[in-house]
């Protein structure tokens, strides 16, 4: 049994006279030990998704409308208020995008970071002290006596990043969600940070779910991927499939836009043409077909089925084989 | 440091553009005062956001600055247009000193350097329309004799950048964020420039519509002879654009070279850190590349190491990069390194 199974889950947001369907049902799974990629633009609902599986969706507006999310058999999706938080940080944890807004200003890292260690696992004040000294070793933070009194504004981008997987890392959970972990940091920094989430999942056999808007960052460091637009997964399969053999024009379109450190010719970048649509005003048939160059007239009526390309490789267009011709041929990906 | 004659055939051997040299910055400095209490006191701290930097702009060519932040990259650019006064040094446009000028002559040349901002969000005033924005500088220096005139030249604007000519009565809330940046560079255009800084245009748009508006930049270039100094923190955002790449850290230059020759051979350590941070997106080819991840964080610019800035985060360094500043040097015929030990290392690139 995977480890977290979600299974045509839709969150909906409703406004006065418009609803916004930001997760319109997508399936996808996770094993233990895995890491898997959720890689989709701004407003194509991967952050939506994700904060839909920890119950941590504003409502109202927000209301998940169906669909089941399963953590080792069990639907987390009936659980009580008070059973979620049990499964919080616990079972599942989270990273979040901006260091700087989801830490505490106002309280020390020792406190922030102890907290969860009480409440969760039951630990005294002197336990969970202890544990947080190791954790902010284990996180390359140096000096961590001094660090632990310390307030969020004393600590850099990168090092704030750092207590925030510490914090996650703090309850042993069994699957970490990170959320554009990396986004807001420097480059340099972006490497450490992501080898240091890697080493530290591997070594305790943690699920990682990497949400991102880069598929480079990707390809680096996980095992499969699942590819949204506009609500929607549009493909998913291992980290070879989508980008030797990607079967969705989308996501060829999201390679070509690219622009590669280690091509050098100023016209390779082939981008997507027009904009995502508006998610209140979703077309009856496929979602990218406004912006799609393979688009044929069954794309405009009909939301393609999820066709199966190889075994573990799955594309919902309804010309999903021979898009992957089409990229093939294409001499600059030869 | 190289006269200006010996670089004016570099870029001629590379191709980087015309010969002629657009802007010559020299010895340039930019410094910030900090902490707050010390204003009247004698020996105010000061952070060096632009140290004693050279550097040539060739007409026609896009160079491209790197750097993370903190690194002075776009205090850089803003001292460039004279919108940061500079401490120390001068800048160059067409030979003639830019702080020498003043009054009408500083105002013609406003009008040759513009700039496109990195937040298509707080650049654009929400309060005036696409069409008054783009058509501001025009009617300041006096580029439209009449209405119809200024009309058609926005119209003529909004398409030159991909946008409808009926959107210029719209507010800059009806447009998303890549159609914010659009009117952004068509503001630019708007009034004929020659030289335009790119502050981070792409950086907070998402993929798809960064390579529209980096096909939008190229494509202008090259239609309108436009030189660019294109300011960014994503190696291979510049690498698809620019003839020529300057590396920042910490306030300053650490190398500049031809593009394809900074990224196949990069020779400054920390260059080579920047190349091999960024990710490829190929599986097979990540599993081979071999990689370097600096330790540390770049350092406070308040208190900037000793000797080479990036000594303490180097795995090259030595006992002379600890006391001895680099200067910046000629390596062979097109590039320049600041590195104590830049021949000795062999470094690889993408």
């Amino acid at each position: 049994m995977p480890l977290l199974e979600i299974e045509d889950l839709k969150t909906y947001f409703y406004g006065d006279d418009t609803v916004v369907k930001a997760v319109d049902g997508i399936t996808y799974d996770i094993e233990e030990g895995e890491t898997v990629a959720l890689v989709g633009e701004s407003g194509c609902g991967k952050s939506v998704s994700s904060l839909s599986i920890l119950g941590l969706i504003p409502s109202p507006p927000g209301r998940i409308v169906d669909g089941e999310v399963r953590f080792r058999g069990t639907d987390l999706l009936q659980l009580s208020a008070s059973e979620m938080r049990r499964y919080r940080s616990r079972r599942i944890a989270m990273v979040f995008q901006e260091p700087m807004s989801s830490l505490n200003p106002v309280i020390n890292i020792e406190t922030q970071l102890t907290e969860g260690m009480m409440t969760q696992l039951g630990l005294t004040k002197r336990q969970a002290s202890d544990r947080a000294l190791e954790l902010l070793e284990t996180v390359g933070i140096s000096d961590p006596e001094r660090r632990l009194k310390q307030f969020p504004h004393e600590f850099s981008g990168g090092m704030r990043q750092r207590v925030m997987i510490a914090i996650a890392l703090s309850c042993e959970p069994d699957l970490i969600i990170a959320d554009e972990p990396t986004t807001s940091l420097d480059v340099t920094i972006q490497a450490q940070i992501l080898d240091l989430m890697q080493t530290l999942t591997r070594e305790r056999g943690m699920a990682l779910l990497l949400i991102t808007h880069n598929l480079g960052v990707v390809a680096r460091y996980v095992e499969r991927i699942n590819i949204m637009y506009a609500g929607r997964i549009i493909e998913h399969g291992s980290s070879t499939d989508i980008f030797e053999k990607p079967s969705h024009p989308y996501t060829v379109g999201l390679l070509n836009s690219i622009p590669r450190i280690d091509r050098d010719t100023r016209s390779s970048l082939d981008p997507i043409p027009g904009q995502p649509p508006d998610l209140s005003r979703l077309p009856i048939g496929c979602h990218f077909a406004e912006r799609c160059r393979n688009v044929i007239d069954r794309c405009e009526n009909e939301y393609p089925h999820t066709v199966v390309v190889e075994p573990s490789h799955s594309s919902a267009c309804w010309a999903a084989v021979s898009v992957f011709s089409d990229y093939a041929a294409q001499p600059s990906h030869a | 440091m190289l006269d200006s004659r010996s670089q004016n055939t570099i870029a001629d051997e590379h191709g980087g553009g015309d010969q002629t040299v657009l802007i010559d910055i020299e010895d340039l400095s930019v410094e910030f005062p900090v902490g707050s209490g010390a204003l009247f006191s004698r020996n105010r701290a000061v952070v060096h956001a632009v140290d004693d930097v050279s550097l040539t702009i060739y007409k026609g060519e896009c160079l491209g600055l790197v750097g993370e932040s903190g690194s002075g990259k776009t205090t850089l650019g803003r001292a460039i247009l004279r919108l940061q006064k500079a401490t120390r040094g001068r800048v160059r446009y067409e030979g003639e000193a830019m702080d020498e000028m003043g009054g009408r002559d500083l105002r013609n040349l406003r009008r040759k350097m513009q700039i496109i901002f990195q937040d298509p969000y707080s650049s654009l005033d929400p309060r005036m329309s696409a069409g008054a924005i783009i058509g501001e500088g025009m009617s300041i220096h006096k580029l439209a004799p009449d209405r119809a005139t200024y009309s058609r030249r926005v119209a003529e604007l909004l398409e030159m950048v991909g946008l409808n000519a009926e959107m210029a009565r719209r507010f800059p809330h009806e447009f998303s964020g890549g159609q914010r940046q659009r009117i952004g560079i068509a503001r630019a255009l708007a009034v004929e420039p020659d030289f335009i800084v790119c502050d981070e245009p792409v950086s907070a748009l998402d993929v798809s519509i960064q390579a529209q508006i980096l096909s939008l930049l190229t494509n202008l270039q090259f239609e309108l002879g436009l030189t660019y100094l294109f300011v960014a923190h994503d190696l291979s955002v510049v690498r698809h654009i620019s003839d020529r790449v300057a590396v920042m850290y910490l306030g300053r230059i650490v190398e500049v070279a031809p593009s394809a020759d900074l990224y196949r051979n990069p020779l400054h350590p920390y260059t080579y850190a920047l190349i091999s941070g960024i990710p490829v997106p190929d599986p097979r080819i990540e599993a081979q590349r071999e990689r370097v991840v600096l330790g540390g964080e770049p350092a406070n610019p308040a208190d900037p190491p000793t000797g080479c800035h990036f000594h303490p985060r180097c795995p090259f360094a030595t006992e002379q990069c600890v006391v001895e500043k680099p200067e910046l040097r000629e390596i062979d015929s097109s590039r320049l390194v600041s590195c104590h030990r830049a021949e000795e290392l062999t470094l690889e690139g993408v």
